[in-house]
């Protein structure tokens, strides 16, 4: 095998962000012409990485990195993108960055116009220069034609398909004369199967001349198609770096989640005969980022229900729509009772409660009081900590009651507080989760959704608040729900586990599978898995 | 010894003066200045306090209207002359029925609540429509009120001849005396006399009734959820609440207190100001407010009482004693200056208000 000549070498890479460590000793080389792909969970440092790689002014503010680039035999050391751009890497990001009223020839020639000079620019400088149109559609059709795409170079942006905009990106960093490596960020999570097949036989061709391409996927089967070699991160190392010819799916599934923990065992509850509590069916949320199709879930009374799945997958989203917090359909049964959507008063009511996500933003009134904070919501959905006079036409506050029960959960919970009057939103995130489940325990739900509930917090809190669902769930039978991004965390936690992908429940396991029959699921490459051991 | 005593001196300086915030201490002391120096000017302090506690009992219930919507998180309420048309529009039409006398305040409170709850409805609506935006289309709101009724009043058929214009008999005057009608109705009332010292117990009262009923309506469920919705409306949503609902009431009660407000005001001026008067009623009523530690988020009745004070303090005693000092007309200018300021600084500053 011949070896083509090195582009690109990391040396020792290593990034943290005031001290949360999220890269650690990153070493790999990446040869002219090649395609790497780059898979990990969320969170195991891929972005960052790609980050560095494109200077970035979230590197450079927070501190930079250690470690050595080495492009083309210089060590190099970008402060800005511009300095990567000029050193010919590109980088299409996952959310577009295009100007939408413009047409796809000005975005592709962007700051890089084909210009003439006329009288003012003689006068005024060169900012002042006329658009060459005509040189720039030559140029713009090149690196289009470069794509082997069919993409107009008149269409205006914002009335493309997605698809197209797509191209649009690509091209506008093929159009630079000097590119040597192409960084794609997750391009073919916005497209269609076509479109996808189109770009991944472009990546091809890019790479057949010369162009060396980094291409980030949570698509398995892309990467199989594709890569020349495979780059798998977890926690910020890279855990193998696989030679396609070499490896399959499972492989790198394994390699993908990995970690076993131990403790799992244990929670082999599998009451399959308890009677069902919630039926959810055909639901469908309209959550930005988090969209949710087509939902079919069936929830056991008194059972730890997960819900796992990549981020931007909609699991998020099951929560949140039928709270009410967005736009959904569809139909929920809780208790022999059919639950109207889009109403967070009549849910509450009814004995649903939901821990969000989002806690400085949905969970918390980070201005008030921690008793505010813990009696708010059960006192307005629920009528309780109230004081009633004249026949419940006055219902006064009863301070004394918040108080105690506020400090109930304190106590209960360990929260780290001065008093039940400090405000919420100088409490430590560990702290204002615990109240956010003070708040959501206040109202003795008899279901409970959690979302993220150890999302931004340390180790030490993590455990007191998965220990404290899990207390919940025991002492006072209650059925829970609980997202998380962390699948290790929903297997020491749960009873069974729901892994949705593309907005669907891609299949429900029971906690004690094996973490890699919850990486294919969350990969969407069961299928394929199967195929290759028939 | 000594040492520590005498930090611990600078510590509670430094907290009083925290919990205090800098503005509000400079007024203060700026206040107590004015009543220092008076006496040299030959100005009776039991008159100049007198002349506080006067326009305190005036002024009070509109710098009271501004809490509500502060609670539910619209801002302050620019748009006052609303509430302050409600109330005009009270206390005209109480007196063309011929009410005299007590029961012509009476009628004109009811009055002017019904058409502050109409008003306020409106208003509110179109509020939530331009959620982050209130203080400003807030603005525009009241000059847009007020120039409507400039064409109102004279087009509305008002005959009462102590009211309308008398070389034409239509159309209403721009000030109109509310004498033989609601004239020191409530100043009058249980009034105490020490010497030159007079006290306006009955619009203290007034007063006092009112915040009574806001700080009560503060504790209760609606109250907690007024506050909660101020505070972080999403998270309100998702306790259930109907969020612009709490927003309309907000809005409706400070349309109504406005109203009110300026009927009380009316009793001890004696006079119904009409067509451009309530214009320049928002900005007093705003800095007021501010200048007894509101933000545009948080407000107490405490920091109603305060402000009202600190702000008509300053508002009387300033041209009294600037004109007797210097000889020449600085109120207005340090005025226009404190009030404006006020609103300025409490704008810019995004931090809570103080206790």
């Amino acid at each position: 095998m011949n070896k083509a000549p090195m582009l690109l070498q990391a040396r020792g890479i290593k990034k943290d962000f005031f001290g949360n460590v999220v890269l650690k000793d990153i070493n790999f080389t990446l040869e002219k012409g090649q395609i790497m792909g780059l898979v990990g969970e969320n969170g195991a440092g891929k972005s960052t990485l790609m980050k560095i790689l494109f200077g970035m002014k979230d590197i450079t503010e927070t501190g930079g990195y250690q470690g050595d680039i080495i492009l083309d035999g210089e060590k190099v050391h970008f402060e800005t993108p511009f300095d990567a751009l000029a050193a010919g890497i590109g980088m299409v990001h996952q959310e577009f960055s295009l100007l939408p009223d413009f047409s796809s020839t000005e975005n592709i020639q962007l700051n890089r116009e084909s210009v003439n000079y006329n009288v003012t620019s003689e006068i005024f400088g060169e900012r002042l220069n006329t658009l060459n149109k005509k040189e720039m559609r030559k140029k713009a059709v090149e690196a289009i034609n470069k794509l082997g795409v069919d993409l107009s170079p008149e269409m205006v942006v914002s009335e493309m398909p997605v698809g197209h905009k797509q191209f649009t990106e690509i091209s506008r960093e093929l159009s630079r004369e000097k590119m040597k490596l192409l960084i794609l960020d997750e391009p073919t999570a916005v497209l269609t199967e076509k479109e996808a097949e189109t770009l991944l036989k472009t990546m091809r061709k890019l790479a057949d001349s010369g162009i060396s391409i980094i291409f980030i996927t949570h698509r398995l089967g892309e990467i199989m198609e594709v890569c020349d070699k495979i780059l798998v991160m977890r926690d910020g190392c890279i855990i193998s770096e696989l030679e396609k010819d070499k490896t399959n799916v499972r492989e790198i599934t394994k390699a993908m989640v990995g970690r076993e923990v131990k403790g799992i065992s244990e929670n082999k509850r599998e009451n399959s005969d308890a009677p069902e509590i919630m039926n959810i069916s055909h639901l469908w949320v309209n959550m930005p980022g988090e969209i949710v199709r087509d939902v079919n879930l069936s929830v056991k009374k008194g059972e730890i229900l997960g819900i796992g799945g990549l981020a931007g997958q909609g699991k998020l989203g099951i929560p949140n729509g039928i709270m009410g917090l967005y736009q959904a359909g569809g139909k929920v049964i809780f208790d022999g009772k059919e639950i109207q959507l889009n109403d967070a008063k009549l849910c509450l009511k009814e004995g649903l409660a939901f821990v969000s996500e989002d806690r400085r933003g949905v969970g918390l009134l980070l201005d008030e009081s921690l008793e505010w904070n813990v009696s708010f919501t059960a006192m307005q959905a629920q009528d309780k900590y109230l004081k009633k006079y004249f026949n419940g036409l006055i219902k006064w506050r009863d301070q004394k009651a918040i108080e105690e029960v506020t400090q109930k959960y304190i106590d209960e919970l360990q929260i780290k507080c001065t008093s039940s009057k400090q405000k919420a939103k100088e409490l430590s995130g560990g702290n204002q989760q615990k109240i956010c489940l003070a708040k959501a325990f206040a109202l003795e739900p008899r279901l409970l959704m959690v979302s993220e509930p150890t999302r931004g917090i340390d180790v030490g809190a993590k455990a007191l608040v998965l220990e404290a669902l899990k207390k919940y769930n025991q002492e006072a039978g209650t059925t829970i729900i609980m997202v998380s991004s962390e699948l290790e965390e929903l297997r020491t936690t749960c009873d069974r586990i729901a892994i949705i992908t593309d907005g669907k429940v891609a299949g429900i396991l029971p906690a004690h599978t094996s973490s890699e029959e919850f990486g294919y699921l969350m990969v969407g490459a069961k299928d394929m898995v199967k195929e290759g051991e028939k | 010894m000594n040492k520590t005593e005498g930090k611990s001196l600078k510590e509670f300086i430094n907290d009083f003066i925290d919990s205090f915030g800098w503005p509000r201490l400079i007024i203060a002391l700026f206040l107590i200045m004015l009543f220092i120096i008076a006496p040299l000017g030959g100005i009776s302090i039991t008159q100049s306090i007198s002349d506080v506690l006067q326009r305190f009992g005036m002024n009070s219930i509109m710098v009271l209207a501004m809490v509500p919507m502060i609670h539910s998180g619209c801002g302050l309420n620019f748009g006052l002359p609303v509430g302050i048309i409600a109330g005009l529009l009270g206390g005209t039409i109480s007196m063309q029925l011929g009410f005299t006398g007590g029961l012509s305040f009476v009628m004109a409170v009811l009055i002017a609540t019904f058409f502050g709850i109409i008003f306020g409805w409106a208003y509110g609506v179109l509020l939530n429509k331009v959620k982050g935006g209130e203080m400003m289309i807030a603005t525009y709101v009241g000059y847009a009120i007020v120039s409507f009724m400039c064409m109102m009043w004279l087009l509305l058929p008002y005959n009462n001849p102590q009211m309308v214009w008398g070389y034409k008999g239509t159309g209403l005057r721009t000030t109109i005396s509310t004498e033989g009608y609601y004239l020191h109705i409530l100043s009058d009332f249980l009034q105490i006399k020490i010497g030159n010292l007079v006290i306006p117990t009955g619009s203290l009262l007034f007063f006092a009734f009112f915040a009574f009923l806001m700080w009560a309506f503060l504790h209760t469920k609606k109250g907690t959820a007024m506050t909660a919705v101020g505070s972080n409306p999403i998270f309100a949503r998702a306790s259930g609440i109907n969020v612009n609902s709490i927003r309309t009431l907000s809005v409706i009660m400070s349309t109504v207190l406005g109203a009110i407000g300026i009927l009380a005001y009316q009793q001890a001026f004696g006079f119904i100001q009409l067509y451009m008067g309530p214009f320049y009623m928002a900005l007093p009523a705003v800095s007021a407010i501010l200048i007894g530690g509101a933000s545009v988020n948080k407000a107490t009745i405490s920091n109603v009482i305060i402000g009202t004070l600190l702000y008509q303090g300053i508002v009387t005693m300033t041209p009294s004693v600037m004109n007797s000092l210097v000889h020449t007309d600085m109120s207005e200018v340090i005025r226009i200056i404190v009030s404006n300021g006020m609103i300025l600084y409490a704008l810019t500053r995004k931090t809570e208000g103080a206790k």
